[in-house]
């Protein structure tokens, strides 16, 4: 039990800590497929400890909830990470929250900065807040419905069990996860705030939504955030990798399968990271009133999915 | 379950009721406002005593009231405990609130609002309690006209009174349906006490008239979409406490009323009851709340977000009369719990949300958001206690409203292996449509607590608003506690229902370890809001104290960023109507929308937005045309001439004559 709590200690720590580099990758996979320069794979981090050292510029009208916020946020990403299986499986933790709690996890960080970012009453706030709930009220069901289609397969929403199911039993081929990583590939660029749904780059204000939501916040809590983005797509990769490709993740305990377990995550990542720098550079910012046609695509083939199951796999 | 004798928590039950009988004729002669805090405690009394019944043998007992020969006839079982104790900690901290709310009534409102009042908890109560379909049918009306006149405080504003009629026409037609479903049920036998309709045995054609019966009858009370138009007129027009015990409590007791009637009095329960219910459900559900998406007045988007909640409950009773038809009574446990543990989220939240949002029309005089923005500093209290609502109703951990929406999402993955194949069509639709309106009702929630709370001040006036007094604050604390409580500690939640969903189903949710919710077993889903709340905190703590040790921990304070255009102001941050047009653009199709643009020469510029309900315009406008046709058309008989009277009542006794002769 002692080192199943070490292990989910260790395990969420190398996700807060590596989440950056995961940034840094993606970045530098950008630059080099454009045919830049890439910058440092160590970039982030550095910006992190710069936002650290500054001070922190609050708006006169700020209230409390607004210094709140950027906290709320990485906790609960934290938190994200540490719930769904990297490395180990089946660790201490994750018997507290399943794959719905994890959508709601989301659905707080999200409420949390929409609602900072009404909290100064500047235009672009509320603007970039509507927006990302825009996003948002599409994106999260469809996500839902991509774990409900897992979780029909697995028979179970814990995602330790989904994990177990989809990598330890006979290899199946099931149709509906098809729709489903079509849909989860959809959300997961819009909850990350990636092309073709926002520019993470871009601080042009007809478009933006994400930078949009923080553009008053700086110092330590831009950092927070900063690092709560970086967490968000690590933990969005992890779960993409625990639904669709779980082969490497050691059972709780199995400790020969540590290393085994760590090299397989790096390179997943490593591949995700290249899939979506390349997916970003092949497509063009949608519009936004595209983008509900986008996520309801989305939202649809989900649904798409587990309909396939109720009437093929059943 | 043979009734026993001593009955002494029906008999403290009902000097409760009494209680609040007498307290609501002293306000008639007084119009104290001290008193509320007496209705409080009688409230807070019965759920006490509620909360002791709940596991007991259902107790009766019966009261020489009434005509000669039909006493009143009342009864406490384990379903009635449980919606009294909703009503019990609803109604204290309400009327809590009450007391310090209604301070600046003049002496003659103060006087029968007091009245009123206090005879709505009373019918309330009493609607639960009754054992035979006429006290039924008193309580019912009671209720009903307690809370029409609750609703006309203001009968001096048109508005208001036009409100008011439409309730008091919606309440009646449901209750003469329920009357009728009533009648059915009892199948001619005379008797009408519910011992003898559960000993009945209707063929399954009547059967089924007396569902739909009781389904139009209590929808019309709950507020199911087609027959909700009453609703979003009705909660806005009454003073807040009273609309907080109209969502919070009164739609509960359409809801009691269903399951009494469905799983209680009728004897079985085909699958098709469930599919229309979990249909009628999820139409409310979103239909309820896309509307409150484009809402600019706080109540009636409250009004509207009822609406969707009682559809989620009503999809949740849908879910368990399927599984009861396919003879999974687990399974229906689980889908009754989710349905009852929303009632009684919705109760404490929406009590919340709407007594909240009374402080805010006492300290600036609107409910329009677009006047409103910045209160967060002015009403720290209330700003605080609502976002608690707020995260509560949006469905997110570890609060209440995520508990519940959880376990009906559970219940919906247990679907698969369902006999009937068309059910394998409808329920994945049915769990996206639950999640869509979830993740809709968080969008209309920032918007609530974003354009009120958050922002700048709209008006100048709003940095003078002033705080709740203390017995508002203590009611608005007393129902946000409950919300947490009933978000840290599900298994309590559970403790609750489970007598109740045992009466009713014959099984219940096993209630698990303190901490964690495990509807089934915990290899299929578990969930445990302490242990997320408990590291979330820690996570923030460490992260803030962490940042502050290994760097610093300074701020500066300046102007916010203006992005380079010198001049703004709060007229420029997004109002209510902008923040719902994108769901208007989305969702067009549902509503006929209205609007007034400024010319942009205009110096002091004026933009009206309306978002009508479609329905009304498609079903209610036609009907109401159709019933002024057809009372235009009898007029023609009334001459008013006294030679055609004669005619008349001659040509009726030459009719009646020709049949008596034969």
């Amino acid at each position: 039990m002692e080192s199943g709590i070490a292990l989910q200690l260790g395990q969420t720590l190398l996700a807060v800590l590596a989440a950056p580099l995961l940034m840094g990758w993606v970045n530098a996979c950008r630059a080099w497929l454009s045919n830049r320069r890439a910058p440092s794979l160590l970039m982030p981090y550095r910006q992190l400890r710069r936002l650290f050292h500054k001070d922190v510029v609050l708006a006169n009208q700020a209230s409390p909830l607004f210094r709140l916020a950027p906290y709320a946020i990485f906790a609960c990403m934290v938190l994200a990470a540490g719930i769904v299986p990297t490395l180990m499986n089946d660790l201490p933790f994750s018997p507290a929250a399943d794959a719905i709690a994890l959508v709601g996890l989301f659905a707080m960080a999200r409420m949390f900065q929409a609602l900072a970012a009404m909290d100064v009453g500047t235009a672009f706030g509320t603007l970039g807040a509507r927006r990302e709930m825009l996003v948002a009220f599409l994106a999260e069901p469809a996500l839902l419905m991509v774990f409900f289609t897992a979780s029909l397969i697995a028979r179970s929403t814990a995602l330790p069990t989904i994990v177990d199911v989809f990598a330890h039993q006979q290899f199946a081929i099931y149709p509906s996860l098809a729709f489903a990583a079509v849909a989860f590939w959809m959300v997961s660029t819009a909850e990350n705030a990636r092309i073709p749904v926002d520019n993470p780059t871009t601080h042009l204000e007809l478009t933006m939504i994400h930078e949009a939501m923080i553009l008053e916040y700086s110092g330590r809590h831009l950092a927070l955030i900063e690092w709560a983005v970086a967490l968000k797509l690590f933990t969005y990769s992890a779960l993409g990798i625990a639904l669709f490709l779980p082969w490497g993740i050691a059972p709780v305990g199995h400790w020969p399968g540590l290393p085994l377990a760590v090299v397989m995550l790096a390179l997943k990542l490593a591949l995700g990271g290249f899939v979506l720098a390349l997916l970003e550079t092949l497509n063009a910012k949608m519009r936004l009133f595209r983008v509900p046609e986008f996520l309801g695509t989305a939202f649809l083939l989900a649904v798409l999915g587990m309909l396939v199951h109720f009437l093929l796999e059943t | 379950m043979a009734p026993t004798a001593p009955a002494l928590s029906l008999q403290l039950t009902w000097g409760c009721l009494l209680a609040w009988l007498a307290l609501g004729a002293l306000q008639l002669f007084t119009g104290l406002r001290q008193l509320y805090a007496a209705s409080a405690l009688v409230a807070l009394f019965l759920g006490g005593i509620s909360l002791t019944t709940l596991d007991g043998p259902p107790q009766t007992m019966i009261l020489p009231l009434g005509l000669p020969g039909l006493p009143f006839h009342l009864r406490l079982d384990a379903l009635s405990a449980l919606f009294l104790t909703v009503q019990g900690l609803a109604a204290f901290g309400v009327s809590v609130y009450a007391m310090g709310y209604f301070r600046s009534l003049d002496s003659a409102t103060a006087r029968t609002t007091g009245l009123w009042y206090n005879l709505f908890l009373t019918g309330m109560a009493l609607v639960v309690l009754a054992d035979d379909a006429y006290v039924f049918m008193v309580a019912w009306e009671m209720m009903a006209l307690a809370s029409y006149f609750l609703v006309t405080t203001d009968h001096a504003v048109d508005e208001i009174r036009r409100a008011g009629f439409l309730y008091l026409l919606m309440a009646h037609v449901g209750a003469v349906a329920l009357l009728l479903a009533f009648g059915v049920i009892q199948g001619g036998q005379g008797a009408y006490t519910f011992d003898v309709m559960r000993a009945a045995t209707p063929t399954p054609s009547w059967a089924a008239v007396a569902f739909l019966l009781a389904v139009f009858g209590f929808g019309a009370k709950a507020g199911l979409v087609p027959v909700h138009v009453w609703l979003p007129e009705a909660h806005p027009a009454a003073p807040s406490p009273v609309s907080a015990l109209m969502s919070g409590v009164m739609l509960k007791t359409a809801i009691y009323g269903l399951l009494r009637i469905t799983l209680d009095l009728l004897p079985a329960q085909p699958a098709w009851w469930g599919t229309l219910l979990i249909l009628l459900g999820l139409v409310s559900a979103l239909y309820g709340v896309i509307f409150a998406a484009v809402q600019s007045d706080i109540k009636r988007l409250l009004a509207w977000s009822s609406i969707e909640n009682i559809g989620i409950i009503v999809t949740g009773l849908g879910l368990a009369l399927i599984f009861r038809a396919e003879d999974k009574a687990a399974l229906a446990a689980l889908a009754l719990t989710a349905a009852l543990y929303h009632v009684l989220n919705h109760a404490l939240m929406k009590g919340l949300l709407f007594v909240g949002t009374g402080s805010v029309l006492h300290a600036t005089g609107t409910r329009l958001m677009g006047g409103l923005g910045g209160l967060m500093r002015a009403m720290p209290w209330t700003a605080t206690l609502m976002l608690i609502g707020v995260f509560a109703i949006a469905g997110l951990p570890p609060l209440n409203g995520f508990a519940s929406e959880w376990l009906l999402l559970q219940a919906f993955l247990f679907t698969p292996g369902l006999t009937q194949p068309y059910l394998n069509m409808i329920i994945p639709v049915a769990a996206a449509a639950v999640a869509l309106a979830a993740a809709l009702a968080a969008y209309v929630m920032v918007k609530l607590y974003g354009v009120t709370f958050l922002g700048q001040p709209r008006s100048p006036e709003l940095q003078r608003a002033h705080e709740a007094g203390w017995p508002e604050r203590f009611g608005m604390l007393w129902l946000a506690a409950g919300c947490i409580v009933l978000g840290l500690a599900p298994s309590a939640a559970l403790t609750l229902i489970a007598p109740a969903s045992r009466f009713l189903l014959g099984a219940s949710l096993p209630v698990g370890a303190g901490l964690f919710l495990t509807p089934i077993d915990p290899e299929r889903a578990s969930y445990a809001p302490g242990i997320l709340l408990a590291v979330i905190v820690i996570v923030l703590l460490l992260a803030a104290f962490g940042v502050r040790l290994l760097y610093h921990g300074r701020v500066r304070r300046a102007a916010a960023w203006d992005c380079g255009y010198p001049e703004q102001d709060a007229r420029m941050q997004d109002t209510a109507e902008g923040f719902g047009q994108p769901i208007r653009h989305v969702f067009e199709s549902f509503m006929k929308v209205e609007r007034e643009v400024p010319d942009p020469f205009d110096r002091r510029p004026r933009y009206r937005g309306a978002t009508l309900d479609r329905l009304w315009l498609l079903l209610y406008a036609p009907l109401a045309r159709v019933v002024a046709w057809l009372s235009e058309q009898a007029a023609r008989v009334q001459q008013g001439r006294i030679q055609w009277y004669l005619f008349y009542s001659f040509a009726t006794l030459t009719f009646l004559l020709f049949f008596v002769s034969r």
